[in-house]
């Protein structure tokens, strides 16, 4: 069944992590064969921006040697067949401009937030 | 058409997005999907008369219908005679049966 | 009598931090009751709710001992749920993501927990009439 992401809470954990956890799950079903897009909302919609950096972060002697790239992660759901969509309000309300972001996010008003679920089956807000 | 569940965890004075979720309830029932928003947690506390949430009480004038957790509500205090009209306590039951029924459930 | 269902429960939250993690219980505990096959999948925080070696303490600001207290522990809840579904002819398929359980070391959990991956939930969202998944914060 073809299922629409909803991905909201941007950055939680991801340093821990050094992923998100839904960008990933989202890769992990594809490959398991999961007919899959996302929807960025709220904060998750800076994951789009260029220019992220995470890097050189220490904890005593322990250096994080596999920084997140959550951008780059997100981008590479697309040509796997996963489609990223993003909510126009929630880009410009955090002043994202279409400069700003990666080529291929598709963007999505939230008044056509309705026309885009009718295309999947299922929607799960993560 | 379809039919949606959006459950509403979360106090609309603590979480702006919450305005966006009503929205989104609305524009999904003007869509012409069946729509109920079912509170839960801190999403009830807007059901309390004299609360003072403008997003929710355009909600409330809307088509959608409403509904909060009556165990939310009793945790929180807020009696039969303090639910604003246009909020219907329901038991969580509701949730299971409209999964039953094959609702799009979204929690937020 | 109402058909019986398959629902599927993606969990995020672990125990003790907020009410998701409750409520999630709360609506397994009613599917379970109605005899319904539920698949929960517990990912990230979630696989903790399960977690065998969950201890419980007396309360001293409430002057109640250990008996008294009687504190809730989640991987009793967790049980519990799997007991009543199996009781009234359901089922309870809990699969705690296996590499959330080693980066946070939770691996021994109660009798009816097992190790499983994205692709298990997915596999259990296809088989299922509904599937809901409750996000954490």
């Amino acid at each position: 069944m073809r299922t629409l992401n909803i991905i909201e809470n941007g950055y939680r954990a991801t340093i821990e992590e050094q992923d998100d956890t839904i960008v990933w799950i989202t890769h992990a079903m594809k490959g398991a064969g999961a007919d899959l897009a996302v929807l960025l909302r709220g904060s998750a919609v800076n994951y789009a921006a260029r220019g992220q950096d995470a890097s050189g972060l220490a904890f005593g002697a322990e250096k994080q040697t596999q920084p997140p790239k959550l951008d780059e992660d997100l981008m590479a759901l697309i040509p796997k067949g996963v489609p990223v969509f993003a909510v126009e309000e929630d880009l410009a309300e955090r002043g994202l401009a279409a400069e700003d972001l990666h080529e291929g996010i598709r963007r999505v008003a939230r008044a056509g937030l309705p026309k885009l679920f009718a295309e999947f089956e299922r929607v799960w807000h993560w | 058409m379809a039919k949606y569940l959006l459950i509403e965890s979360r106090d609309p004075l603590e979480s702006r997005d919450s305005g966006n979720w009503y929205d989104l309830a609305r524009d999904l029932k003007a869509a012409g999907n069946e729509v109920t928003v079912f509170l839960v947690h801190n999403g009830v506390l807007a059901a309390r008369k004299g609360a003072r949430c403008a997003d929710f009480a355009r909600l409330l004038r809307s088509e959608v219908e409403v509904l909060a957790d009556d165990f939310s509500l009793r945790e929180r205090g807020i009696g039969g005679d303090r639910v604003v009209g246009g909020v219907e306590p329901a038991p969580l039951d509701v949730v299971v049966d409209r999964l039953a029924e094959g609702c799009r459930a979204m929690w937020h | 009598m109402a058909a019986k269902k398959t629902l599927t429960f993606a969990l995020m939250d672990p125990p003790y931090e907020n009410g998701r993690s409750t409520t999630a219980l709360r609506l397994i505990a009613i599917a379970a009751k109605r005899g319904y096959a539920i698949n929960v999948f517990a990912y990230e925080g979630a696989v903790a709710l399960a977690f065998a070696k969950q201890q419980p303490h007396a309360n001293a600001v409430h002057g109640r001992d250990l008996e008294q207290e009687n504190h809730p522990l989640t991987h009793k809840w967790a049980k519990a749920l799997i007991d009543e579904a199996h009781r009234n002819g359901g089922k309870v398929d809990w699969i705690n993501c296996g590499l959330c359980v080693d980066e946070r070391g939770v691996h021994e959990a109660v009798d009816g927990v097992r190790r499983g991956s994205p692709a298990d939930f997915w596999q259990a969202a296809e088989a299922s009439d509904n599937t809901l998944v409750i996000p954490t914060r």
